[in-house]
């Protein structure tokens, strides 16, 4: 499979600004184009991750920002995938960049949120799920993040104490990184000390939902290689389906498949992401310089770490107490200091993950730096059967 | 009684409280909610699903709770006492079913412990399946 370049990003920093999301895209947007030393003239494609609380322009957002930036006649996409749709939007991007009708596209996702619990949007709808739990059974999101941590010290005895060292890393990384949100080294003792949100996970093992907003310019190969600049590869993005039947209990379902009357797959929903991932870009995890993964609460990364393969299902705790996940160690996990530090920008997200393999990779990463990073890769799991992930390589 | 929906659960007063369920009469896919139109196994291209109640009991898959009120359209409890949720594997059919937990605190659950199915009152009034003690 061939690659498509990344030739710019930007991020608007995350926090919560209370300002409209199309500000923060905008921003983004011109970042990423200002690092790519294109005119947003020279843009032949805007894809645009949508938002779906922020009323009718978050669902048609690429639109809502050509519109913004100033129309220039370029062809249009919006997409929406929960928690993957940054990553969707670049593989929309990237399949018409490799048919050849495109060189030049810019993806931009940000959101505005929010406070306290993401809830479901208003109105009454018996027939959707993701209000039906909240109405039958206050099944918050971090309520579904809770089972999985209690499965996890079930089946492998991680403890609270696991999940605090999850939080102490991610924290530390993120007070090296201008765009975080959360830029206060934090120690275990302040997390075993936060309140309780959704047993075992407190209020520090928990991501909070943000403001923020990414972009990254993407470009046929050809292209880049004609302006000689350098650029990083993006070589694989995986938008894989689960596999019947899907034996995890996934947001925002009431149960799981049955295995009654056919067996669960070799491997699960997160593990078959992340391998599709590997096999389209012809990598392994044996070949990682780092990994961003998708630490909606602390205990979810280590479960990312062995569905990437880092390790085998149960060791990530060890890998992460031996140092070796941390900055400094010999295969970093969420170097930018992850949703711990962000806080979920839902369409911005995974396209910041982008931005931090990106700067990775080219080098540019300051304190932050991973030494010769040169292969990395990016997962998350959004609702409803979407999640992706990604590998860069220089 | 009103139900907080229908069709998915029933209470009979030989029985006890089960879940509703269908089956697939292709292939023998048993789903949870009840399923109308294509079965999910994708090799099946059945569409004829009948219901069957499904089994009372199970094992705990995993356990937590809401220490604070969950946000609307659920109605939360005044004054508001943490929800316990579960989430139950089924004996025989292979699906694990989330749940309020009546009764019981996280406190007093374990991974792998019997459940049992039961009902119980939402604040606002209406019956919905939570799961309990097993007797
Ligand atoms: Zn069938």
């Amino acid at each position: 499979m061939s690659a498509v370049a990344v030739l710019g990003t930007g991020l608007h920093p995350w926090g919560k600004w209370g300002r409209p999301f199309l500000e923060y895209g905008v921003a983004a947007a011109r970042e990423a184009l200002r690092d790519a030393g294109l005119e947003w003239t020279d843009v032949q494609y805007v894809v645009g991750a949508d938002t779906i609380r922020n009323g009718y322009p978050g669902f048609v957002s690429g639109a809502s920002y050509a519109r913004e930036l100033g129309w220039n006649g370029a062809r249009v996409a919006s997409c929406y995938a929960a928690c993957a749709s940054g990553a969707q939007a670049l593989d929309i991007a990237r399949a018409r960049i490799l048919a050849g009708l495109c060189d030049v596209a810019l993806v931009i996702g940000a959101d505005a949120s929010a406070k306290g619990f993401f809830r479901p949007v208003g109105g009454d709808r018996p027939d959707d799920p993701d209000w039906l739990r909240f109405r039958l059974l206050g099944a918050t999101n971090p309520a579904y993040f809770a089972l999985y941590a209690r499965r996890r010290m079930a089946l492998y005895g991680s403890t609270p104490a696991d999940f605090a060292a999850v939080k102490v890393k991610n924290a530390l990384a993120g007070s090296l990184n201008p765009m975080a949100r959360y830029r206060k080294p934090v120690t275990a003792e302040e997390v075993l000390a936060s309140p309780m949100v959704a047993d075992p996970l407190r209020l520090m093992d928990i991501c909070a939902t943000s403001d923020g907003g990414a972009a990254v310019v993407l470009a046929s190969e050809s292209y880049a290689r004609r302006r000689g600049t350098g650029f990083v590869r993006l070589a694989a993005v995986s938008t894989v389906t689960p596999v019947f039947p899907n034996t995890v209990l996934e947001l925002p379902d009431f149960a799981t498949d049955s295995t009654a009357a056919v067996p669960a797959p070799e491997r699960p929903f997160r593990a078959a992401i992340a391998h599709a991932a590997y096999e389209e870009a012809g990598t392994g995890p044996e070949d990682l310089s780092l990994a961003e993964v998708y630490d909606l609460s602390t205990a979810l990364e280590l479960d990312w770490m062995e569905d990437i393969g880092l390790c085998p299902p149960g060791e990530a705790d060890k890998l992460l107490r031996d140092g070796r996940t941390a900055l400094g160690g010999s295969l970093p996990v969420n170097p930018s200091g992850g949703l711990a530090s962000f806080g979920e920008a839902i369409p911005a997200q995974a396209l910041a993950q982008l931005v931090e393999l990106t700067n990775q990779l080219r080098g540019r990463a300051g304190s932050r730096q991973v030494p010769g990073a040169r292969v990395a890769l990016a997962a998350n799991q959004g609702l409803f059967g979407h999640g992706s992930a990604i590998v860069a390589t220089t | 009684m009103t139900y907080a929906i229908d069709g998915w659960f029933a209470i009979s007063p030989q029985d006890g409280v089960h879940l509703i369920g269908t089956r697939c009469t292709g292939c023998g896919t048993v789903c949870f909610p009840p399923r109308r139109g294509s079965c999910p196994n994708p090799r099946c291209p059945g569409t004829d699903m009948e219901a069957l109640p499904l089994p009372r009991r199970g094992r705990v898959w995993s356990y937590t709770n809401a220490c604070y009120p969950p946000p609307e359209p659920y109605v939360a409890a005044r004054p508001y006492e943490p929800v316990t949720l579960a989430a139950v594997e089924l004996d025989e059919v292979g699906i694990v079913v989330l749940g309020q937990v009546k009764g019981l605190t996280v406190d007093q659950l374990e991974v792998g412990m019997e459940l049992e199915l039961t009902a119980g009152p939402l604040a606002d009034g209406p019956l919905v399946w939570m799961w309990g003690r097993a007797s």
